[in-house]
């Protein structure tokens, strides 16, 4: 298990990838944008994209706004 | 109207889809004012209960285009990421830039927002910067490639009005074709009115009709305002005058 910081908060994951994380977070088909390391990661690289301890993963989704 | 990035709208009405007391009344208070827009922002979703999805599915009931921000950005990085985040969920190159440079006043910083509006505006997104009134400023905006502008008119939630008339007057005359969104801080339909007899092209709010004891006949009567101020411009107001002038003929009044 990995543990890494999804959302500002410490988790432990058996994702090795972040759209494998996605996919154990029940997100897999949710309309959504993800960031790791404060860089953006377009969904297109989340397959490629290997997970590593200490992480800073974010996933963002449309919510209200001004 | 003047377009927006090529994009004609409906209603010059830019509505905000935050603080409403339900998602229903924010969707009536839509309806009711006919808005061109709906301004979203992206927030945090660890799991498949979160409530993006549905407020995802009730944006896309509106049948409008959507403007999705950088609210809460302070820095040019945050900001810039948040506008690639935005384009791939919104599926729209159009971004509300907001980098906030002071955290009790909500005040746009300057410096950093013509940065990331040059870098944005160089990848392809079109622009609508969240500005004070700065003349120089604006300057600044349209070199680093925006197409529109959109001054504020008071701090963001303060429903102040424009506070600064002059110098939003000064920016309509010196930039006549630049679209210009009067963006933050009105309260009352009379201000929206105010900004549009003042030639601005379109008006974003957002608490002035969340907040109100009726959102749904605010959104009306906001849209009835903005309506009204553009038609005052178009029918191109009276110069005012100190001295006062008689209305009635004075030739003809019976000598009693």
């Amino acid at each position: 298990m990995l543990s890494v910081f999804l959302n500002g908060e410490p988790v432990k994951t058996a994702a090795q990838t972040l759209d494998a994380l996605l996919i154990e977070r029940g997100l897999a088909d949710a309309r959504c944008a993800t960031a790791v390391n404060e860089s953006f990661v377009p969904a297109s690289q989340r397959a490629k994209t290997h997970l590593n301890a200490g992480d800073r993963i974010e996933i963002v989704a449309p919510r209200q706004g001004g | 109207m003047k377009t927006f990035y090529n994009t004609p709208l409906a209603s010059p009405l830019m509505l905000g889809t935050s603080l409403y007391p339900s998602p229903k009344i924010m969707a009536d208070a839509f309806k009711a004012s006919g808005a061109g827009v709906a301004t979203v922002s992206l927030r945090r979703e660890s799991g498949a209960n979160g409530a993006g999805q549905a407020f995802w599915e009730l944006i896309r009931g509106l049948n409008i285009p959507v403007l999705p921000n950088t609210a809460g950005c302070h820095s040019v990085k945050e900001a810039v990421t948040t506008a690639h985040m935005a384009r791939e969920v919104f599926e729209t190159g159009w971004i509300k830039l907001e980098v906030i440079g002071h955290a009790d006043t909500l005040q746009p910083d300057p410096f950093g927002l013509v940065d990331a509006a040059r870098i944005l505006s160089e990848e392809g997104f079109n622009v609508f910067p969240y500005m004070t009134e700065d003349l120089v400023l604006a300057e600044r905006l349209l070199h680093a490639g925006c197409e529109v502008l959109m001054p504020w008119g008071a701090p963001i939630g303060t429903g102040l009005g424009l506070l600064n008339p002059y110098a939003l007057r000064s920016l309509r005359a010196h930039f006549p074709d630049v679209p210009m969104v009067i963006d933050a801080g009105l309260g009352l339909p009379s201000h929206a009115a105010q900004a549009m007899e003042m030639g601005f092209d379109a008006i974003l709010l957002n608490t002035a009709v969340a907040r109100a004891g009726d959102p749904v006949a605010m959104a009306r009567a906001f849209s009835k305002a903005i309506d009204a101020g553009a038609l005052a411009r178009a029918a191109d107001p009276m110069p005012p005058r100190d001295m006062a002038a008689p209305s009635t003929p004075v030739i003809g009044k019976a000598f009693l």
